[in-house]
């Protein structure tokens, strides 16, 4: 068994370094493409959007590619929830994310760079646009061919999705791509396209500024470094925090528990329902539960039920629509939970409910549809009666 | 050169071109994986899921059709957990549809129907979903009926509506639980931009998308002891029907289509390749006179180039799409309109019959010809020029109906006035049929000669489906009065699917457009890839109907219109001139019916 | 009502007649009305050279794209997990009392739009709503009353 690490808060995203904001940009540009790649790579960082690329591969994928155009583009429609941290990040430290855009733009040879900010986050553009044009000067004062624009999204969940993100910055319904080819090959517009999350290329800003030796220090050998949780639901301390990666669940809950804590969302709704008696054997991190940092803290007054059937709701409403598994899929685990609970299906439906959900991770087309299974398996195997009775 | 790619799939080892996809590697090595969303015809969607397969150390189930080939690859299309998950893809798919098979026009015909049947569905393993989604039938459009409680929202009809027809008249909208197949604002589909081409239905797999049927009415007709019931049949229809009843693509059946309407009660059984003649005399005669008109008169109000109008869907797309370019359209009537006009005008003259007690009834391989027929136009002859339309399949149907075994029936004829056609008539069938035809026609007339084609074939218009195809012919030798053409250059062109005539039509409305004269068909490869036509369609079967409709017209002695013995009769005995009085009141439109683009 | 038709031409003159463009230019017309209407989406479809069932669908793929009447403000509780948990039905049901409309509905004045919306990121301080662009979070009945009253004191 693996204790974990013990739960430690780091300040690396929200504080601030140097003396003058430009200055992360300013050391950055004077590494070799080599340097930055190198970096990245021993950093171990992967992608904080919750899939967990490694960073380094995919900006090293793009470069390697030919085309005539490249893009890079920030994921900020931060959608999943029981995530509110990217949002913090843009009003906190903008700069620390267009830095680290702009060294994937030295890294890549791209020449355009695109903020898709939700429209949940409008209330922000204005601050935010203010931010961009502030480093676009600097850009061009720094004469660095590389300038960075604001795209707004219009209320989809599944545009976080980063190829149906591409489709709706083209004007389209946002419906996830076939894969492959992969963005780094093509993405918006066909092009080759390094698409991170806001936390990604800010702690890309701050690798870069540390070092990624350093950085990989923090951490475990498989989840190096630290990220940030975004932590609601029933705790006295909600907020968001940044922790070394690796902590046991146990701990964690210890910490930010309100000591009845029954189960925890690892990773927002589309992350595992872990239950109190598996809390001490999960690590948080990629050997254990991955997470985009969300964290739904459960206690005992709290039922499943009305849980589960929150999430699928919200599935069903936000799936594009368009693959069967997760079209049809999240309308009859919704409706299947009903009717056990009403007791107009056996409680054996619950089985046949989690086989479809079963089948809907490996038949979806996205992580959307894929990744219902997490709380619908974990539900059934662990709160069953509170399903049906 | 392509690089090569070895794969294994259901351990057979396999070398394929890269960038070829599982599911073509796979039909290549005779495996057969099954599909739903895909479609020959379209670019892949990959969203149906039921083509999905299992790969080596891989987690999820890629989709076939979507999935490229990769070195070292290792597939298997037949595990249990494949099984399992398209089971329940399928019984998925069930839930949301209205699987009342047997009042469903597309029973055993049904692609889901299909799948059904091969993973040995026998219980309805998840809740009926029918109930929340206030499914509604558009039944307002004379030609298209959409049953929303059978669409599987596989987007074929999106795609074919976008990429054949750049018309984009149907879309995916809403998204989640809501997602559906609809139109502008959820209108129905006869107030927005449809052209009623139809390829939506020819390409929908369930019965979602289906022909208005008018099959009762016509029943109805022959079954009236008042009603003399007579029927005409488009070029392409002989070449395909036999397909409604085993035989090969590409069998021409006119004998024993004849003898079926025959049987099946028609009073009259007469060809819409006489009228197509008939369109080439009066189109052909067009054209010289708009070409005299802008070369020697200097008209300005007179366009060029002319388009031809004998595709229903495409003039109403033209309408719609260019409707302040409605002057390039010839004011020709299509060929069974031609005939529907006759039909109670000439033919009732003739016989002696009250036209008032005709009924006019087309068997046409169009959807859009549903549309035509109800046009206020098409009452040149006081009356409803064609009561019904029928496509190639509503009748197969009622041959089924009248248990008929089409296969033993005898060979019978067309009858006569109206049942005699040249070569130059059926090859309408094919996509450059009528340019074909017109310039056989329009040679004659101005140098007095064939026109220099070994059996007047004139194969540079053979084209493939869905490419332009341009041709220039130049007039030496010419007759006096034909003289200002001596030594011109006619630049003709030909294409098929709207998403061709897009381009044509755009080059005319910017003027760049080179050409004289234009030939456009809305479907695939012309009539004989109508929308009315057996299904399923794809591009082997297109072949070999189109194939046939060269073979059939090597069997007709008379190429050209205007020796067709009846067209002579016709003129001498009752049209008169070409464009002139009665031909001009019966076979051309007074004008185009300009309608919303948005 | 006024024609939008100005409107749309500056925004596809500023974002260019292309697909990539209509986002903003749906979005530039929905910030003036809080809705989209047929004659909006024809015209954007003319002017960008899409046809209009494409506008349609794709407007309505988006939450934030209204193709139904809306009031002045919208109104937009947070039904996700967190909210749900801190007892967002008492905001709900508090701001349908005071605008005597039921969620989904619009107020008679056309001032008032009251929906739901999905997680907004606003967990940690919920429940929490949109009222148009602007956020409100940490709500009580008591404290949604005095926001709402603030709204409905505003002049047209």
């Amino acid at each position: 068994m693996n204790d974990g690490i013990k739960i430690n808060r780091i300040d690396s995203i929200f504080k601030d370094y140097v003396d003058n904001k430009f200055d992360y940009l300013k050391k950055i540009m004077t590494m070799s493409n080599e340097e930055i790649i190198k970096n990245l790579t021993e950093s171990g960082l992967k992608g904080r959007g919750g899939a967990g690329f490694p960073t380094g591969s995919k900006w090293k994928f793009a470069a390697e590619q030919s085309s005539d155009e490249k893009f890079v583009v920030c994921n900020a429609d931060e959608g999943e929830p029981g995530t509110f941290k990217d949002k913090e990040i843009l009003l906190k430290v903008p700069h620390k994310v267009l830095t680290g855009m702009t060294a994937c733009s030295k890294v890549t040879g791209a020449k355009k760079g695109y903020i898709y900010l939700r429209w949940e986050y409008k209330f922000m553009k204005n601050d935010l646009q203010k931010s961009v044009d502030e480093f676009n000067e600097e850009l061009e004062k720094m004469k660095i061919d590389f300038k960075i624009y604001i795209v707004l999204g219009a209320g989809a969940y599944v545009c976080g999705e980063e190829s149906a993100l591409f489709d709706s910055m083209e004007g389209m319904r946002g419906e996830p791509r076939n894969k492959p080819p992969f963005p780094t090959e093509s993405g918006f517009m066909g092009k080759p396209t390094v698409i991170n999350n806001v936390e990604t290329f800010a702690t890309s800003t701050m690798i870069l500024s540390f070092g990624g030796v350093n950085y990989a220090k923090l951490g475990t050998d498989v989840s190096h470094g630290s990220k940030l949780f975004s932590i609601s639901g029933d705790t006295a301390i909600p907020g968001i925090y940044e922790l070394e990666l690796g902590m046991t669940l146990h701990d964690f809950v210890e910490k930010f528990g309100d000591g009845d804590t029954k189960a925890v969302s690892v990773g927002g709704v589309s992350g595992a329902l872990v239950p109190r008696k598996k809390f001490k054997d999960t690590i948080i991190g990629w050997e254990g539960v991955p997470t985009g940092g969300a964290m739904i803290l459960f206690n005992s007054t709290r039922s499943i039920y009305r849980i589960l059937h929150n999430y699928l709701e919200f599935f069903e409403e936000e799936s594009c629509g368009q693959c069967t598994p997760c079209r049809i899929g999240c309308q009859q685990l919704k409706k299947g939970i009903e009717a056990v609970k009403k007791g107009e299906e056996d409680p054996s439906y619950l089985d046949t409910l989690a086989s479809l959900s079963k089948v809907m991770n490996v038949s979806a087309k996205c992580g959307l549809g894929q990744s219902v299974m997490n709380p619908v398996l974990s539900a059934v195997n662990n709160f069953r009666e509170e399903l049906i009775y | 050169m392509k690089k090569i790619i070895n794969l294994t799939i259901d351990d057979q080892k396999i070398a394929v071109d890269e960038g070829t996809t599982i599911l073509e590697a796979a039909r290549k090595s005779g495996i057969k994986i099954p599909t739903l969303c895909y479609h020959d015809d379209l670019c892949i969607a990959g969203n149906c899921r039921i083509c999905v397969v299992e790969q080596e150390n891989m987690r999820t189930l890629p989709a076939s059709c979507a999935t490229p080939v990769a070195e070292g690859m290792v597939i298997n299309t037949n595990s249990t957990k494949v099984r399992n998950a398209r089971k329940f893809l399928v019984e998925l798919l069930l839930s949301e549809h209205n699987a009342d098979c047997t009042a469903c026009v597309k029973n055993k015909h049904c692609e889901l129907q299909t799948l059904a049947e091969q993973n040995h569905i026998r219980e309805h393993t998840f809740i009926d979903l029918k109930d929340d989604k206030n499914y509604t039938i558009d039944k307002l459009s004379p030609a298209i009926i959409i049953d929303y409680s059978k669409c599987i929202r596989c987007q074929r009809c999106v795609r074919t509506c976008e990429e054949i027809q750049s018309i984009s008249a149907l879309s995916a909208a809403y998204k989640g639980k809501d997602m559906k197949i609809t139109t502008f604002f959820e209108k129905p589909i006869n107030t927005v931009v449809c052209s009623t081409c139809g390829q939506c239905v020819a390409h929908c797999p369930t019965g979602a998308l289906t022909e208005h049927f008018y099959i009762d009415e016509v029943w109805d007709a022959i079954n009236d002891p008042d009603k003399h019931v007579v029927v005409q049949t488009a070029p392409s229809v002989r070449v395909a029907l036999g397909e409604e009843f085993g035989l090969k693509p590409g069998t021409i059946v006119t004998g024993k289509m004849v003898a079926a309407l025959r049987r099946l009660g028609f009073d009259e059984v007469e060809d819409t390749d006489f009228t197509a003649d008939l369109t080439v005399i009066e189109e052909g005669n067009e054209l010289l006179r708009r070409l005299k008109a802008k070369l020697v008169d200097k008209d300005e109000s007179v366009k060029l180039p002319m388009v031809t109008t004998c595709s229903p869907a495409w003039v109403k797309y033209c309408e719609h799409a260019f409707s302040d370019q409605l002057g390039h359209l010839s004011t020709c009537k299509s060929p069974m309109s031609m005939f529907g006009a006759l039909s109670k005008t000439y033919y009732a003259e003739k016989f002696k019959i009250d036209p008032a007690k005709i009924v006019s009834i087309a068997i046409m391989p169009c959807i859009a010809k549903k549309f035509e027929n109800n046009r206020p136009e098409m009452r040149a002859s006081g009356y409803k020029d064609t009561d019904y339309v029928l496509t190639t399949r509503e009748l197969a149907i009622m041959i089924k109906q009248a248990g008929i075994d089409f296969n033993s029936l005898k060979d019978s004829s067309f009858d006569s006035l109206m049942g005699v056609a040249s070569g130059a008539g059926l090859i309408f069938g094919n996509s450059g049929g009528v340019m074909e035809a017109a310039l056989r026609c329009a040679y004659m007339i101005v140098v007095g000669k064939d026109i220099p084609f070994e059996d007047l074939s004139i194969t540079p218009l053979h084209g493939s489906e869905g490419e332009i195809v341009e041709m220039s012919v130049k007039f030496t030798g010419t007759k006096p009065e034909w003289s200002f053409l001596e030594g011109v250059t006619v630049n003709v062109a030909h294409a098929n699917m709207l998403s061709n005539a897009y381009k044509i039509m755009d080059e005319i409305k910017n003027g760049t457009s080179k050409y004289h004269f234009v030939e456009i068909m809305s479907c695939p490869g012309g009539c004989i890839g109508g929308a009315g036509q057996p299904l399923p369609t794809n591009k082997a079967k297109r072949t070999a109907r189109k194939e046939a409709i060269y073979t059939g017209e090597k069997m007709i002695e008379i190429r050209k219109s205007q020796d067709n013995p009846e067209i002579i009769n016709i003129y001498d005995d009752y049209l008169g001139k070409p464009l002139e009085e009665k031909a001009h009141k019966l076979l051309h439109v007074p004008g185009f019916t300009p309608r919303k683009r948005y | 009502m006024a024609t939008n038709e100005i409107l749309i031409k500056e925004l596809a003159d500023q974002y260019g007649r292309k697909r990539t463009s209509l986002l903003p230019v749906l979005q530039g017309v929905a910030d003036k009305n809080n809705f989209l209407t047929e004659e909006d989406l024809t015209t954007i479809g003319r002017e960008l050279h899409l046809s209009g069932a494409q506008v349609f669908g794709t407007a309505t793929f988006y939450s934030f794209l209204n193709v139904v009447p809306r009031g002045k403000y919208v109104i937009r509780v947070c039904k996700t997990i967190s909210c749900d948990m801190k007892n967002k039905d008492d905001v709900v049901r508090e701001i349908e009392n005071m605008l005597k409309i039921k969620t989904g509905e619009t107020t008679e004045d056309k001032k008032f739009t009251l929906l739901y919306t999905n997680c907004m990121g606003w967990c940690d301080k919920g429940p929490s709503m949109l009222i148009n662009e602007m956020p409100y979070s940490d709500l009580t009945p008591d404290k949604v009353h005095g926001i709402i009253k603030q709204y409905s004191d505003t002049a047209d």
